[in-house]
């Protein structure tokens, strides 16, 4: 379904912010907003629900520890013990200082890694993926805010050009 | 301004008198003979998990190559070891008291420096806070010094190396007693105070001049002092640690026992200034400090709780594997007699601000951050209490009244005397050329 979205374009993250507060207390939506870099508090302003990747770090982490947990227990343990440094591998928690570090290691790692995995497959994103922004300025300088037209265009445009934005276009999308 | 409300003021001196009522407590309670120092153990040996069993392990310790030289007359020598342990308990309790209250007001002095240094934005607004805990340094600082003196002067036994018959029948010693010695200890600490207490008071004079000036000479002036003080603190701070705890086991020694203690203090004093920050803020004083201000001293509480972890890690995991008899011996004694305050120690200053603290939400919620302080310190002053208690009193330790009355006299002198100095100046510094952006901090 192709629909009619109006794309307001700023140079300036400060403008930009102002810009969307304006807009939210219009009661308008705010399909999306592209940004050459991260806006700090644009997520709030724009009232998009808050994040849970962070509980998905945790659990992560905690599924991290398990790994090396069980991982150093076979193999140091109960596979092939050795006699390290007068310290013979009888037990895991006897042993437990040496698997520390490995331990807090691994659970940085998989705490990390699928973090990152899951914010791309959560936005969307895979190699060779088409670039979904309307235009190549917002990887450079340009801001752009875009809103779904419904039979209201001229009062958008009023409201947009009110906010300080330098160029407004009208464009035809279609919707994934 | 900020006056000291009666309430706190009464609150704290009641803290001071109950005690020092303690403190007394404890002096008098010392055992003066070697049979009285025998009935206390008698009486208490269920309490200590059969502490007998385990001297032999204590007299093998490096503490006390003296004690272990007169094999022959072995009980004897025991029943005197004993004695003197009983007898350093209460100098022990306060020492470990005062050093820690003086620690916080360090860790404190580090930190305004740190701000100062790196000319930070968020921080302005607490400047006065900062400066308030840091002015418990001068009454903290001599009183921990006048304890080294009495020390020197043989009126306690906390440091065996100041006494002559022990360096004596010990070739380690005395091959460390070009560094040392009772007279240069002393100068050393005296030096280290006084830098301490000097760039205190001079940075705090310069702080206030700032608010009366009509240029930035003094902000510029504290930034390169402050810069010039973290390298005399850092210096300083790492020798103080060997010199004041280090030194009470001292056949021992740890390479990183600077930066530990470093992070025990930091944590300690952040801790502080997010508590002493909020109950300002409850009275309705410090109108401009946000819950952002309140959330970054958290994430502080929060980050350097991890440090101090890596480093105490650090420190036991290496000497741990490596089992050298002269080092492991710190652990053997610590996880035989100390395992409830030793592990408990780890649950307090890791376990608990980690889980506590890891939401980031939680970090702006103030009771909590004010209840995760309160674990921190108590942790932090066990972390204190396992590193002087074990080569002083042995296993004859307990947290009784001794300890109690010292935490408690300290508390009060510290809480007296930080709001005092909070009142002498109005809490919001006027003319810092970072106030805007401090009053503006949002994370």
């Amino acid at each position: 379904m192709a629909s009619k979205v109006i794309q307001a374009f700023y140079n300036d993250d400060d403008v930009l912010m102002h810009a969307v507060k304006k807009v939210k207390a219009a009661k308008h939506h705010i399909e999306e907003v592209y940004c050459p870099f991260p806006v700090h508090g644009l997520d709030k302003a724009m009232g998009l629900a808050p994040t849970r990747i962070a509980i998905t770090s945790f659990l992560y982490g905690c599924l991290g520890l398990t790994v090396a947990i069980v991982m150093m227990n076979f193999i140091m343990i109960k596979d092939w013990p050795q006699d390290i440094g007068g310290k013979p591998s009888f037990s895991y928690i006897q042993n437990m200082p040496a698997f520390v570090p490995i331990m807090f290691e691994l659970t940085v790692f998989f705490a990390a890694h699928l973090m990152v995995i899951t914010f791309y497959l959560r936005s969307r994103l895979w190699p060779f993926k088409k670039a979904e922004n309307p235009d190549v300025r917002t990887t450079d300088d340009h801001f752009v805010m875009e809103i779904e037209i419904h039979g209201n265009e001229d009062e958008l445009k009023d409201l947009l050009v009110g906010t300080g934005a330098v160029e407004i276009n009208i464009s035809e999308k279609n919707s994934h | 301004m900020y006056t000291f409300s009666n309430r706190l003021k009464i609150g704290s001196i009641i803290l001071m008198a109950v005690g020092l009522l303690g403190i007394v407590g404890g002096f008098i309670m010392a055992p003066g003979t070697v049979e009285e120092a025998k009935a206390i153990v008698a009486s208490h040996d269920d309490g200590h998990g059969g502490g007998h069993a385990e001297e032999a392990s204590h007299d093998t310790g490096m503490d006390h190559g003296a004690a272990a030289e007169h094999g022959g007359d072995h009980d004897a020598s025991h029943d005197e070891h004993l004695l003197s342990q009983l007898k350093n308990r209460p100098w022990a309790a306060l020492y470990v008291a005062a050093f820690f209250f003086m620690m916080i007001a360090l860790g404190v002095l580090a930190f305004y420096a740190i701000q100062r240094a790196a000319q930070a934005g968020w921080s302005p607004l607490l400047f006065r806070v900062m400066e308030g805990i840091t002015s418990y340094l001068v009454p903290g600082g001599i009183i921990v010094f006048v304890i080294l003196v009495l020390s020197v002067l043989h009126m306690n036994h906390l440091f065996i190396w100041m006494d002559p018959e022990v360096v004596a029948h010990d070739e380690l010693l005395q091959g460390k007693s070009g560094y040392l010695n009772p007279t240069f200890f002393l100068i050393r600490a005296a030096i280290f105070l006084g830098g301490w207490i000097a760039y205190r008071e001079y940075s705090r004079k310069l702080s206030l001049k700032q608010d009366e000036s009509t240029d930035n000479s003094s902000f510029k002036l504290n930034f390169r002092i402050s810069a010039a003080f973290l390298v005399f603190y850092l210096i300083s701070e790492s020798i103080m640690s060997w010199d004041w705890i280090m030194s009470v086991e001292p056949h021992w020694f740890s390479t990183l026992f600077g930066w530990y203690i470093f992070a025990s203090m930091f944590v300690s004093g952040i801790t502080v200034i997010a508590m002493v920050t909020i109950y300002l803020k409850s009275k309705g004083l410090l109108p401009d400090v946000n819950d952002s201000h309140i959330h970054d001293l958290a994430k502080f509480m929060f980050g350097i709780s991890i440090f101090w972890t890596y480093l105490w890690f650090s420190q036991f995991m290496l000497i741990w594997y490596s089992n050298i008899p002269e080092e492991v011996t710190y652990y053997v004694t610590r996880i035989q007699d100390y395992k409830l305050p030793f592990f408990g120690m780890v649950a307090m200053n890791f376990l608990f601000p980690v889980l506590l603290l890891m939401n980031s939400d939680y970090k702006r919620i103030n009771w909590f951050v004010v209840l995760t302080g309160i674990v921190i310190l108590a942790g932090h002053y066990m972390d204190i209490f396992n590193a002087i208690m074990p080569s002083t009193v042995g296993d004859q330790w307990f947290i009784g009244i001794p300890e109690i009355g010292a935490i408690l006299f300290f508390a009060g002198l510290f809480i007296f005397w930080v709001f005092r100095a909070l009142t002498t100046v109005p809490l919001q510094p006027k003319r810092n050329p970072f106030i805007e952006e401090s009053r503006h901090f949002h994370y």
